[in-house]
């Protein structure tokens, strides 16, 4: 039943414009960044060969590439997961999966498997540019399968928040900035956390960015995966009890 | 053993009551028509009955399960149409039934059948590969109409269905659920009186979200009934030998041979009668009826005093 909602959600965002807009130009974009970080690489690479332990392509190219990519994303999941629940509540719709036989449980995790597929289809047509490397380069594969698995789950938890914010308004655009604006403070608060040491700790435990970063340099820490599935369940289970609240409510 | 069971519903928004402890029952092979003005209360008791609303007070069971406590096995026996009907505007009449199909748990090998049923009940057998975006406002609400018989529930809540309709499809969307009436409980929210008329049996009237009135069909007829009758004659008689008849309390002349009567205890048919009898060329008799406004005020009167009826008892006359 999850999934027929999930599915149901993954169609119609290719039936409009937006998934293959939101696609078409993120590639675009991706493409000519991971272009100039290989012609970066080019030239540099003479170099290079001459230091002891040098960094390879992965760190070189594809780090850099994914985390442009996460910042893009940055901006556009919000345009995604606005849609989710607040456009349903505006045009009816959701009263068809509320007088379903559905749990709350149900209509939100099916929601939130909709859009980690499509976040997933993502991750996966970006691999493709560092995949295509491997004809012609050595590529770290360990390192590599770190930075996507990084990306997926900094998208599936910005994905999470989405959800959430989409479940408190029957209005996509403000769900849409909230998003945007949740995302950016958890993305910005370890730096401005770094000026004072008493508020490190806890403020630069709150950021994405730190949780993230390790990741793309290889470092796959059981405490930043924590995080991230604690972010995605946290934010599920509020969506959920909003459902419910919304129903006593309205 | 009853479809719906609702025992002392009650909602309140904030401080307002929105719903006022109603209790109603819906039995198998039963038309209820939910009548009430606009803001009376219908479509929140819709949204309690359909799962939408968590009701503040009350009970309420659909097909022996109680829906609060079972949401799940209360629901299956149950297809809402809410006033805006819940339409994926971006797919196709066939992808939307099936999906709702799946939502309501039909096996896998049923669906196709399920919504082909569907459709052709609903007239839209050629209608299938449109989406619904496309679709005209009349067709849209029939697609409404089918989401919520696709999986054959018990009971059927249709809420306004016919708003926004031409005639014809009124017409053709009534015949619709007089067909579904003999095999599903329906219940009909509406505002518009001659549509309860036309395919209801029963009839609860709400008002201020209380039930001020809960019946047959016949007892609103009979409460429509003002006893002034609308008469022409060809040849007609004077004014005092109209007003002689011993069942004619007033009498109203006009030219043309037109009057209005007003009688006390008597049918239309022993008013033509009495035409013919004296060779009056009986050419025109319409009882004038109550509107659906005038029962409003009428009813709201006997609740409650009747505190605003003044200003709407001039609008109605």
């Amino acid at each position: 039943m999850i999934f027929t909602i999930a599915f149901r959600e993954l169609r119609s965002m290719f039936l409009s414009p937006l998934a293959w807009t939101v696609l078409a130009v993120t590639q675009v974009i991706l493409a000519w960044i991971f272009f100039t970080q290989i012609d970066a690489f080019f030239a540099i690479q003479s170099q290079l060969t001459t230091l002891p332990n040098a960094p390879g392509v992965v760190d070189l190219v594809i780090a850099p590439l994914f985390e442009v990519s996460s910042i893009i994303l940055l901006m556009v999941t919000p345009l995604l997961t606005m849609r989710l629940i607040s456009e349903e509540r505006r045009n009816g719709t959701l009263s068809l999966l509320l007088s379903a036989p559905l749990s709350n449980t149900e209509i939100v995790v099916g929601k939130y498997i909709g859009i980690v597929l499509f976040m997933l289809l993502f991750v996966c047509m970006l691999s493709l540019m560092p995949l295509s490397l491997l004809s012609g380069a050595d590529l770290d594969l360990g390192k590599l399968l770190a930075g996507l698995l990084a990306l997926f789950l900094l998208l599936a938890a910005f994905s999470a928040a989405g959800l959430y914010m989409s479940s408190l308004t029957p209005s996509p655009v403000i769900a849409a900035v909230s998003t945007f604006g949740l995302l950016l403070l958890l993305w910005i608060i370890e730096r401005n956390a770094g000026g004072s040491a008493s508020t490190d700790g806890a403020l630069s435990w709150l950021s994405l960015l730190n949780h993230f970063a390790p990741m793309l340099r290889g470092i796959i820490d059981t405490a930043d995966i924590t995080y991230f599935v604690l972010f995605i369940t946290v934010f599920v289970m509020l969506t959920i009890r909003q459902m419910d609240s919304q129903r006593l409510q309205n | 053993m009853s479809l719906v069971n609702v025992k002392n519903l009650a909602r309140y928004y904030g401080q307002h009551c929105a719903v006022d402890h109603v209790s109603f029952e819906l039995n198998a092979g039963d038309i209820l028509g939910f009548l009430g003005p606009n803001g009376a209360g219908k479509s929140t008791t819709m949204q309690m009955l359909s799962g939408n609303l968590a009701p503040s007070e009350g009970e309420i069971s659909i097909d022996g399960v109680d829906l609060l406590d079972e949401p799940k096995a209360a629901k299956s026996a149950l297809g809402y149409l809410p006033e805006l009907p819940p339409l994926y505007k971006e797919l196709s009449v066939d992808e939307y039934l099936r999906y709702c199909a799946q939502l309501h748990r039909i096996v896998r090998s049923d669906i196709a059948s399920a919504v082909d049923l569907a459709k052709q009940r609903c007239g839209l057998d050629r209608e299938g590969k449109r989406l619904i975006g496309n679709l005209s406002k009349g067709y849209q609400q029939r697609v409404g109409i089918a989401q919520a018989i696709v999986h054959s529930p018990r009971v059927i809540i249709l809420d306004e269905p016919t708003v926004g309709l031409d005639p014809i499809q009124i017409r053709e969307i009534r015949e619709l659920i007089t067909e579904l009436g003999k095999e599903h409980g329906i219940i009909l929210s509406t505002h518009i009186l001659p549509e309860v008329q036309a395919v209801c049996n029963r009839v609860q009237i709400i008002n201020r979200g209380r039930l001020v009135f809960a019946s047959d069909m016949d007892s609103l007829l009979q409460r429509q009934e003002t006893g002034i009758f609308e008469v022409a004659f060809a040849r007609a008689p004077a004014l005092e030998v109209l007003s002689k008849l011993p069942y004619v309390t007033g009498v109203n002349g006009s030219d043309y041979g037109r009057f209005i009567l007003t009688t006390h205890n008597v049918s239309a048919e022993q008013i033509a009668k009495d035409a013919v009898a004296n060779d009056w060329g009986l050419i025109r008799l319409t009882p004038t009826q109550h509107s659906l406004e005038q029962i409003f005020i009428e009813l709201a009167l006997g609740d409650n005093a009747g505190d605003t009826s003044g200003n709407k008892d001039t609008k109605a006359a």
